[in-house]
């Protein structure tokens, strides 16, 4: 037979448009058996106990990016985070960090996209189609396939530090983006569009203390990203140096 | 009022793959109730089909021959024209989402990959891995972003608009703001996904509602076939997520308590790549006779990777690996995983032809919410990632042809206003005080009852039980109240929304069930075991009648060139 065991959650509530109440921690009991997620809670306490939680959520299985937020202070997905995962029976709930919040756990996205259509996130080809498919070889399908891994949930977002106090750097998740058609054999974009993140608004901000690696729920290593970029655009002003192009 | 000249309602495949085809001549808006990433088509695993011939196995591969398995597998009740369509149009998508971008898995000579899957006489699902939808939605987003397709994200559609046989385009509900906007269209095109949680035990997400399909129904718009469910095999235990075809495609063995490979005594020469709704069967039938496995988290049996190698695994299925470790900590290079059949996949939907028309003017559908029908009473893996583009494409050519010979003007705004106050007053009367019955135990009884009596065997008996219960929850619907009058990310309210369309789903799949008394693809009676092309070669319809409730009438099954004969595998 299965325990179920009592747990406390305590999830930061605040409603933007009612900004005369400041943010505050409301407190839910409720028995939960193991193997239970926290996403599979918060459903349970907005059907059964409050029905005005405000969270988002959809795949419930790690794929779809709806549902990153903070709990107990690591970043991570509710759906793939099992509430037995913690040495407590008291589970700390609070909005993605580097947003602004809407209302409880749901932030407003908008920066977030607003990076990540400035990076060009298509891939872009001057030469004539094929009429079958564009040759990729295993090995060079291999370069791009942690990037491609990427879900867009944004915890690597709201992880950076560089974004808490710069929100016009281009962050973790558009950089993942920009390298995943950088590195694509088939992709050829110009030089200039690489250039536009030559600054201490794109590449060059990132600290590398790793955070969003570890925030990062699909193993995915935007640092690498930023290295990948770096030495990309190091390469550029060389062999503009050197082969004395225009 | 926001007006478009095409609206396109749902951000998935299907949807973003017609906006793309439209959007260089018209003005065209996308309403999704998510941001377009977070749809459903993400959540696609193993492949979509079409015979490129890349496989060195499949080197006589052919779109007829994927025309042949597509019928076969379909039970006989797919619309022949409309499968050869499919297939031959399937090879163009493929190469035409390679050359957006899209990162297909590759073979050592340059060329996609291609695996085996079930019902299919040769290996041609094409892959990433095992996300392949995750990089076709992301292509097709990407294209999307790249040619400027407006989008409205996070807006929920209440109503569709039809008057006289036209269509008007929608009312929405922004969940950000919480505003109510009519968004009127010269045409309006659904794809807006499947019903998958009108069942408790389903691996789709919490967004499947089948909301879309319900609101055409009740604007008058036809629903074709609804009682063609599609089981899963392999869900995995408790959660029901999806473990994908892919695995059984690379290799895997399905397993009992008697430690056999039982598909060898149901399928002998398919073995575990026999179609879903047959290994469905015989999983529950091994289940039903003893040979499961019991565990609090529901009976099962086993899904067995060990063999294929930790490389194979790491190399081919590793989210499917992350999938069980995440949720039931068995890493499946160590130990079997653990499945269960549980609802998948919509065969039913709004009736379409091969062109994404309806019989209303002015509104077209495609994709799972769609039944053109290509899948018949039961569809193939690959086949439904490749149905969302190849349709999603070929409604937008529709559509272009359509407004090209016979143009339509924007419509008049009356209609919509009209309905808009019906949705306010609607809305007014969920948020009165003193309504105390809830939508969540509305929602679980729904699914409790759909998953028991509604499954892969089904009775005259139970089915009667369904229906009965059915309308009681119709009944307490009208008594549903929310807890808070506030419309803006109001998700209790949204909840209550769309539970008035999935108990009209729920409605069409219970009596089309109960009239078909035969047993066809997904649909099984155990008092009718056999099919019966005499009496029932023939599509079910379902309109809403005078009195609020399905009417129910048939229509012919197109065949070309495939008689129908015994299934074997």
């Amino acid at each position: 037979m299965i325990k179920a065991s009592a747990y406390t959650f305590k999830i930061l509530r605040y409603d933007a448009r009612a900004p005369e109440a400041e943010p505050r921690f409301a407190t839910y009991r409720i028995s939960v058996i193991p193997g239970l997620t926290v996403l599979a809670v918060l459903l349970r306490i907005r059907d059964e106990i409050d029905g005005t939680l405000a969270f988002r959520s959809s795949c419930r299985s790690a794929v779809c990016g709806s549902c990153a937020m903070v709990i107990n202070g690591k970043i991570d997905l509710a759906c793939r985070t099992q509430v037995a995962a913690f040495n407590t029976d008291t589970i700390v709930l609070e909005p993605l960090p580097n947003f602004e919040v809407l209302k409880d756990l749901v932030v407003d996205m908008t920066p977030f996209w607003r990076m990540y259509e400035k990076v060009k996130p298509y891939l872009i080809r001057e030469s004539p189609v094929p009429e079958k498919e564009i040759p990729q070889s295993v090995e060079e399908r291999n370069r791009i396939d942690q990037f491609v891994n990427c879900i867009l949930c944004a915890c690597c977002y709201g992880a950076c530090p560089v974004l808490a106090r710069d929100p016009d750097y281009v962050g973790p998740a558009a950089a993942v983006k920009l390298e995943r058609f950088a590195l694509d054999s088939r992709d050829e974009r110009p030089a200039e569009v690489l250039e536009r993140f030559n600054d201490e608004k794109g590449v060059w901000a990132c600290d590398t203390v790793f955070r969003c690696i570890d925030a990062c729920p699909k193993d995915v290593r935007p640092t690498d990203a930023i290295v990948g970029l770096r030495k990309a655009l190091v390469k550029n002003r060389f062999k503009r140096l050197l082969g004395g192009k225009k | 009022m926001i007006d478009h000249d095409i609206l396109i309602v749902g951000g998935g495949l299907t949807g973003l793959r017609a906006a793309v085809g439209l959007c260089d001549d018209f003005d065209v808006g996308l309403v999704s109730k998510v941001y377009p990433t977070r749809s459903h088509s993400i959540a696609a695993q193993g492949g979509l089909n079409a015979a490129l011939t890349n496989n060195p196995e499949s080197r006589d591969d052919s779109w007829e021959k994927h025309t042949f398995d597509t019928v076969k597998g379909s039970d006989y009740l797919a619309d022949q024209d409309a499968v050869e369509i499919m297939c031959k149009e399937g090879i163009k998508v493929v190469y035409e989402m390679e050359h957006w971008g899209c990162p297909f898995s590759r073979f050592e000579d340059g060329s996609i990959a291609q695996r085996p899957f079930g019902g299919a006489g040769y290996p041609r699902t094409c892959y990433s891995a095992d996300i392949t939808g995750h990089v076709l939605l992301n292509t097709l987003y990407e294209r999307a972003v790249a040619k400027g397709v407006r989008i409205y994200p996070e807006w929920f559609v209440t109503a569709l608009c039809v008057e006289e046989g036209r269509c008007h385009g929608i009312i929405a509900l922004d969940t950000q703001t919480g505003e109510l906007v009519p968004v009127r269209a010269k045409v309006t095109f659904f794809g807006t996904g499947g019903y998958g949680r009108v069942f408790q035990h389903s691996t789709n997400a919490l967004i499947n509602t089948g909301s879309g399909i319900g609101m055409a129904y009740k604007a008058g718009v036809p629903i074709k076939d609804m009682e063609f469910v599609q089981f899963h095999p392999t869900t995995l235990i408790g959660t029901n997520i999806l473990m994908s075809e892919a695995c059984r495609g690379e290799g895997a063995y399905l397993i009992n308590n008697q430690g056999e490979r039982f598909m060898q005594r149901y399928a002998p020469k398919a073995m575990e790549l026999a179609p879903r709704d047959i290994v469905s069967r015989c999983i529950q039938t091994e289940i039903n006779e003893g040979r499961g496995f019991d565990h609090p988290l529901g009976k099962h049996v086993h899904l067995d990777l060990r063999h294929l190698g930790a490389q194979k695994i790491l190399e081919r299925l590793p989210g499917i690996r992350n999938i069980s470790i995440d949720f039931l900590n068995i890493d499946p290079i160590q130990e079997p995983i653990p499945i269960q059949p549980g609802q998948h996949y919509s065969m039913g939907g709004i009736d379409v032809n091969a062109r994404c028309t309806s019989e209303i003017r002015g509104f077209y559908a495609g994709g799972e919410c769609s039944c053109v029908s290509v899948h018949g009473a039961n569809r193939l893996g690959g086949n439904s990632l490749l149905e969302t583009i190849v349709f999603g494409k070929l409604a937008a050519q529709a559509i272009h042809e359509d407004m090209a010979k016979d143009p339509l003007p924007l419509p008049d705004e009356r209609p919509l206003l009209r309905l808009q106050d019906e949705v306010e007053a609607k809305i007014g009367r969920l948020t009165e005080p003193g309504r105390t019955e809830r939508v969540y135990r509305i929602h679980a009884e729904l699914g409790a009852m759909m998953s028991e009596k509604v499954g892969i065997f089904r009775t005259r008996e139970e089915l009667d039980q369904a229906l009965g219960i059915l309308l009681n929850l119709k009944a307490r619907y009208g008594r549903v109240g929310v807890s808070s009058k506030t419309r803006y990310l109001n998700y209790e309210l949204i909840n209550a929304l769309e539970q008035e369309y999935m108990l009209e789903v729920a409605h069409m799949i219970i009596l089309g069930a109960i009239l078909r008394e035969e047993s066809r693809g997904a649909h099984y009676r155990l008092e009718f075991q056999a099919r019966n092309d005499k009496d029932w070669l023939k599509h079910t319809i379902a309109r809403i009648g005078p009195d609020g409730l399905p009417a129910i009438s048939y229509k012919e099954v197109v065949m070309t060139r495939y008689q129908p004969m015994e299934r074997k595998y």
